[in-house]
């Protein structure tokens, strides 16, 4: 195997089976200045604009939500991806993601921005005809027009095919009549554009082009929420309404294919926001640890504060490798598929869809990582952190819908492992040769061969043996199970969590090889890296040993136990005083800094 | 109407400053550099919205090495025209403003524009000495600017108002808070600052008055000491002994 070199790009989910190399992955260390001028822009808007009236932002004080929209829309940003020709800026995808991030710090504004631009606008990008893109997107693309997405009903959320909107062709074949109801629509009070999905007939299921002002369409009433108070969110009521036939969107009956590839690009984005609003409350606990004195002492020179802080850092910067590696390999994904007579929105969502495992992953752990930082940027303001007054109780509400929309987290955890599954069955992805030879593997004597010197040899075995171990937990559970594996959730919530692990440690480490090798790794950079690999191992120990105890018993599952410790071994480092290096970084630039 | 505005990068403001080789360099390890903000937010983005009503051409002018490219490309994304470096490490005010003064002389300029100070040096020297150099007239502090002809208006902050001056073009002014509002480049500005030219021009060779002896960071403020109210003698025995101010 090793002396044939493949040239091939990663495809998705590949990650598992494949080594990558810290010379093929993008780091965000390597954004080039316009990228960066232009996420500066993005930041100063959010924080001269935005934040100053979050406020009336979340009273929806009239009118202000659309102004905001309209001034993003002035400065570009809502049509940076947007391809030139439809009146947008045609920049690549790391750049949206980028700016993706910087809005995301805007809370509210964060949520109607990211509903216009991706949800609402990707369908008719991706999947319109070319009179429907030149009708729609420019204005989409400036602001002139904002859009919705309405897929969930009372009825059906995760479910989502099971929508029960009916559109019906009229006698003259010149409308659908559109009929049902639905819910949670974000930017749903103030849309002019709303991509329904609906079931011609009642069966196929189709997406639409509706313009809000449409005979038969009304809004419902906001919804009040916990947090994005902000955020429009409403129900949409669809009575006989008429759509003229030009404005059915992609073809008749396959409209799970715009609304699941949507979701792909959707849930980076989501983690993109989320590493924004992460990354302003992290520099917020960080500024007040160090201003906040008790028993005669910054607060953030206690051991357990600077865990706390040390921690927020781990999760951030480990995310954020992930999420621009797989933001490169999308891009680049989309070039080849150009190359291969695509036009760039069609690539740019094949791209997507190729690497849907790694968008579900990521949106897991970046609204997971979201949460715990809100969590703990409340504990480390204490009282304060309970006050209505200061920012980090608006964030702790503002943060906890991101497990919940663009598919739950159960849901994303569920698919990374289905889809992983179906990969391998349709040969996609080879995940029996390597599965096999672990087998044999389990039987042999363990590897004591001397330990490779190379830089960072250590971690890239560990990174090997998790994925030895995920194919030998996935392996051993769908042998053993076959088509019952389904019902087993608990089960696939493991595997998705083992998966998750290698996945973010395995970015995490090419991001900081690269790092070493243009001199740019930081000591605390490797501090990061040890603590997490450290800590990672045991979680996936923990993940592995309850889904293999689930369905395997007596010899085989202890053989399988002990190779399972095999899979999981790590070098034992003292994370503290890691954390506290780490810590120490942050107190002194006062801000999140890596 | 041309307009020319001196910028100059400053360290971010969140900055943590240290110095190296015996405390006798401002250590650039890790600094984020910005456009100073009273250059960008004032003095260019006044010339920029005169240019737009009025005409003309607006230049952006810095005193710098390659590493002020990127402050000079976001000048240039905020709508300056074009730029100009001075190939050369800005040594104190008299260089950067002989520098400056030169080019003005070759390359006719109706008004130069500064910021009232940089944030680092907070100087406020440059603009004063461009003026003595060209013998042109001076406006400093100035918080508004109208331009009629060639007959500006000014504004300056004065202690407690300001004064309102008449001046005529050409002149050099340093801009204070007032003048204009920041202005964010939008996504076409920061694309088309890539297109836009910057002439490299060689140092202008001149004497040198300053050397840097040594730097040095105030010292650390000590921490509030709380006195209550009903305890006079406390806080009077600790201006004595401690503060040792009376
Ligand atoms: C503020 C807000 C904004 C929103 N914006 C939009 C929008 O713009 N457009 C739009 O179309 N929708 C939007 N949604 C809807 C959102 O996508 C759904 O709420 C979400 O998909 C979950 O659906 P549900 O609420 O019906 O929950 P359910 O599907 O009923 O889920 C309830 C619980 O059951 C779990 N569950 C469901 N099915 C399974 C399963 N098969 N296996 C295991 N666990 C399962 C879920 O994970 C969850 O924990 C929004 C929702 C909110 C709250």
């Amino acid at each position: 195997m090793a002396d044939k070199i493949i040239k091939q790009a990663l495809k998705g989910g590949e990650f598992l089976i494949r080594e990558s190399s810290s010379a093929d992955t993008f780091i965000p260390e390597e954004f080039n200045e316009e990228q960066k001028m232009m996420a500066q822009m993005a930041e100063d808007f959010i924080d001269s604009e935005v934040l100053p009236v979050n406020e009336q932002i979340d009273h929806q004080e009239e009118g202000l939500m659309i102004k905001l929209m309209n001034k993003a829309g002035e400065l570009g940003l809502l049509g940076a991806t947007i391809p030139e020709e439809y009146g947008g800026f045609g920049k690549d995808f790391i750049t949206g993601t980028l700016l993706t991030e910087k809005i995301g710090a805007g809370g509210s504004f964060a949520v109607a921005c990211a509903a216009h631009t991706g949800i609402g606008t990707l369908p008719i990008l991706y999947f319109g005809n070319e009179e429907q893109r030149k009708k729609y997107i420019p204005k989409l693309s400036t602001g002139e027009m904002k859009a919705a997405y309405c897929l969930t009903e009372p009825g059906s959320g995760s479910d989502a095919l099971a929508a029960k909107t009916n559109a019906k062709l009229s006698a003259d074949g010149k409308y659908y009549l559109l009929n049902g109801q639905k819910m949670w629509i974000t930017n749903g009070g103030f849309a002019d554009v709303f991509i329904v999905f609906a079931k011609i007939d009642g069966e196929k299921f189709t997406g639409f082009i509706v313009e809000a002002n449409s005979e038969g369409l009304t809004r419902g009433e906001e919804e009040k929420k916990m947090g994005i108070k902000g955020s429009s969110t409403r129900q949409i009521f669809f009575q006989d309404v008429k759509v003229p036939v030009e404005n059915l969107l992609g073809e008749i009956g396959k409209g799970h294919l715009i609304a699941f590839n949507i979701l792909n690009i959707g849930r980076l984005k989501l983690c993109a926001a989320a590493m924004g609003a992460t990354k302003r409350m992290a520099t917020i606990s960080v500024e007040y640890a160090t201003q906040r004195e008790q028993f005669k002492h910054k607060i953030s020179d206690f051991g357990a504060i600077k865990y706390k802080l040390a921690e927020q850092a781990i999760k951030i910067f480990t995310v954020e490798s992930a999420m621009y590696r797989a933001s490169k390999q999308i891009e680049e994904k989309a070039h080849d598929l150009i190359g291969s007579g695509l036009e760039y929105p069609k690539a740019l969502m094949g791209a997507a869809e190729e690497f849907a495992i790694e968008c579900a992953i990521l949106k897991v752990y970046g609204s997971e990582m979201l949460d715990y930082v809100v969590d703990e940027a409340v504990q480390i303001h204490g009282g304060l952190g309970f006050s209505e007054e200061y920012t980090p109780a608006r964030a702790y509400r503002d943060s906890r819908i991101n497990r919940i929309f663009e598919g739950t987290n159960e849901i994303n955890r569920l698919l990374t492992v289905d889809m992983l599954l179906k990969r391998a069955m349709k040969g996609q992805l080879d995940l029996m040769t390597p599965a096999m030879s672990i087998q044999k593997e389990l039987m042999s004597i363990p590897d004591f061969s001397s330990e490779d010197e190379a830089p960072y040899a250590t971690q890239r075995k560990q990174i090997s043996n998790m994925k030895k171990g995920i194919l030998m937990v996935a392996g051993a559970a769908v042998q053993k199970l076959m088509m019952a594996l389904e019902g087993e959730q608990e089960l696939l919530m493991n595997i998705a969590n083992m998966i998750s692990e290698s996945y973010l440690c395995e970015s995490l480490l090419l991001r900081v090889m690269k790092m070493n090798e243009i001199g740019i790794a930081s000591a605390e950079h490797n501090d990061i890296l040890n603590v997490n690999f450290h800590d990672a191992a045991d979680r996936f120990h923990f993940e592995g040993r309850n889904a293999l105890s689930s369905f395997a018993e007596g010899d085989e599952l202890r053989m399988m136990l002990l190779g399972l410790k095999r899979f999981s071994k790590t070098e034992i480092i003292n994370t503290k005083d890691c954390r506290r290096r780490i810590a120490a970084r942050l107190i002194d630039a006062n801000k999140y800094c890596f | 109407m041309k307009f020319l505005v001196c910028i100059s990068k400053a360290p971010d403001t969140t900055t943590k400053i240290a110095f190296t080789d015996n405390n006798t360099k401002f250590n650039n390890d890790k600094v984020v550099f910005i456009v100073n903000p009273y250059d960008e937010w004032y003095a260019l983005v006044r010339a920029l919205e005169l240019k737009e009503k009025l005409g003309g051409t607006v230049t952006v002018i810095n005193v710098g090495a390659t590493d002020c490219d990127a402050i000079i490309r976001k000048a240039l994304a905020i709508g300056a025209d074009d730029a100009v470096r001075i190939d050369a490490e800005p040594i104190d005010a008299m260089f950067v403003a002989k520098q400056i003064a030169q080019y003005v002389k070759a390359n006719a300029y109706d008004l130069v524009l500064c910021g009232k100070e940089t944030i680092d040096y907070n100087g406020s020297e440059v603009g004063g000495m461009i003026a003595g150099l060209l013998d042109w007239g001076y406006v400093s502090l100035a918080s508004s600017l109208e331009l009629n002809g060639d007959l500006a208006t000014l504004n300056r902050e004065i202690a407690g108002g300001y004064e309102t001056v008449v001046v005529k073009t050409p002149f050099v002014l340093s801009a204070a808070k007032g003048m204009a509002e920041a202005r964010i480049p939008n996504m076409r500005g920061i694309m088309a600052a890539r297109t836009k030219p910057v002439a490299v021009v060689p140092v202008f060779a001149c004497e040198n008055y300053t050397t840097i002896l040594s730097y040095e960071l105030p010292k650390e403020k000590t921490g509030v000491k709380l006195v209550s109210p009903d305890n006079v003698d406390e806080l009077v025995s600790l201006l004595h002994n401690e503060a040792k101010v009376i």
